[in-house]
């Protein structure tokens, strides 16, 4: 790992990205090996040491908004498929993961892990959509170095109504209980995927992404 | 092992300054906004709300700064409401660092402007404030800070909202607000079950049952409060405790 490892979040019109760049600038503090670079040009990956993809809104209009920067999609396949670069999508960066997107009609992920983002149906009526609030995490004990340091029930920001049906329930490496399981985290080989937003999960957040930033993603 | 009810500090915030008034007159001035949010912050707020209520026009910029440099140092989602009128100004608070934004009065004049920012922008950052007050047998939608009537039925209005895409509904009660005499269970209890969004109660918070009560009886997901806190009646941490010995599920990590 170069001395200076970069982290790349991409940035592609979804929402505000500063405030993730300072947290992930504000995780990095601590062992002060990370520059942050927020860019909307896909020549910038191929000096990546980790890449985000935040995202926030509907699937299919994030889909449209990272399709529209000429090369980008490319790149980041690139990146993340051929050269194994530490991956991490957040929301719907992580929902783009998938296979297809069910909101506001079907759309195609980038189908990097299998599975559906579909709507949440809780069992119980009474429970509110969007699941939005502060939910404890359930995961398998050193079920991923980003997890390592937590304990099971820590908890994270969600904001969301449509959530990543796995088809392999090894890809799923945390969930959360709102009127049945909701997946929190997906991941396999150099990609991970957050559906909370660690960015916005104050002290666990900040962990979180410095947990990130430390994984060489292999 | 469940998603846990939200405890959401308040700061009025006038040309950049925090106060806090008392129905809605006699404003104190009383502190740095991003101070106080750090404060919150540090001490495990679930959420934090900055209603802006700069009435001029010139002194509106102000909030952009707030929002933006408490965004740079609180890593917690943070939304802003008054004077929410356009798509424009939504996108400038949502760059400045603001994660939702509340739509008041705007969605009075004009209910298709929350459809059409809940399609732009996404429900997930859109609540809908509204102020209630009790006329003859029923709640009706107040506005200038509960003196102007609208003749619009509350209920309804929270159902409409709801289906033209709002995220999550922030609903005061004019009568109580200011009062330290409790919510409105009666008006919160009959919009959180007549929505499937979120509910966040605000109006009257005087004391921490007052804060079991809008969760246990007013079926809210959150409650929200301004003065307990900034006065230092009652500390996150405290009220947390308090809620969670009552049986309410808090965050205390």
């Amino acid at each position: 790992m170069s001395p200076k490892n970069k982290t790349v979040i991409i940035d592609y019109g979804s929402g505000n990205l500063r405030s993730a760049a300072k947290a992930f600038e504000r995780a990095s503090e601590e062992f002060g090996a990370s520059e942050v670079v927020v860019t909307n040009d896909p020549a910038t990956l191929k000096n990546a040491d980790h890449i985000v993809l935040p995202g926030v809104g509907a699937f299919a209009d994030c889909k449209a908004g990272l399709a529209a920067v000429p090369g980008m999609i490319d790149a980041l396949t690139e990146q993340v498929i051929a050269n194994k670069k530490p991956f991490l999508g957040i929301c719907v960066g992580m929902q783009l993961m998938a296979t297809l997107g069910r909101e506001h009609g079907d759309t195609d992920g980038f189908g990097w892990i299998d599975g559906e983002v579909v709507e949440i149906k809780p069992s119980d009526a009474a429970l509110k959509i969007p699941h939005m609030g502060w939910n404890a995490l359930s995961f398998e004990p050193g079920a991923h170095p980003v997890l390592s340091g937590f304990d099971v029930g820590a908890h994270a920001y969600f904001v969301h109504s449509y959530h990543f049906a796995a088809a392999n329930a090894g890809n799923v490496l945390a969930e959360v209980e709102y009127g049945g399981a909701v997946t929190a985290m997906i991941g396999r080989d150099n990609m991970i995927g957050t559906q909370f937003h660690p960015e916005k999960s104050q002290q666990f957040g900040l962990a979180f992404i410095a947990n990130f930033l430390r994984w060489p993603g292999v | 092992m469940m998603l846990k009810t939200r405890i959401i500090p308040c700061l009025d915030v006038d040309k950049g300054r925090v106060v806090k008034g008392v129905n809605f007159v006699d404003l104190v001035d009383a502190g740095d906004p991003v101070e106080q949010a750090k404060i919150y912050d540090a001490a495990g707020a679930d959420e934090l709300c900055f209603l802006d209520i700069t009435a001029s026009h010139e002194d509106r910029d102000t909030i952009f700064e707030v929002v933006a440099q408490t965004a740079e140092q609180c890593f917690m989602p943070v939304t802003v409401g008054g004077g929410v009128r356009s798509v424009d100004d939504i996108r400038k608070l949502l760059l400045a660092g603001a994660d939702k934004v509340a739509i008041n009065t705007a969605a009075i004049h004009n209910p298709e402007f929350v459809r059409e920012a809940a399609l732009k922008f996404g429900s997930q950052c859109i609540v809908v404030a509204m102020d209630a007050k009790r006329n003859g047998d029923r709640f009706e939608i107040f506005t200038h800070g509960g003196r102007k009537e609208t003749g619009i039925e509350a209920i309804g209005w929270a159902k409409q909202m709801a289906e033209y895409g709002a995220g999550e509904i922030l609903l005061t009660s004019m009568d109580k607000d200011g009062t330290k005499s409790g919510f409105d269970i009666e008006l919160t209890r009959a919009i959180a079950d007549a929505v499937s969004i979120p509910v966040i109660a605000s109006g009257g918070v005087g004391t921490l049952d007052h804060m079991v009560e809008g969760v246990r009886d007013g079926h809210a997901s959150a409650v929200l409060a301004a003065s307990i806190f900034h006065f230092g009646t009652y500390s996150i941490q405290e009220t947390k405790a308090h809620m969670q010995a009552a049986g309410v599920p808090v965050r205390m990590d």
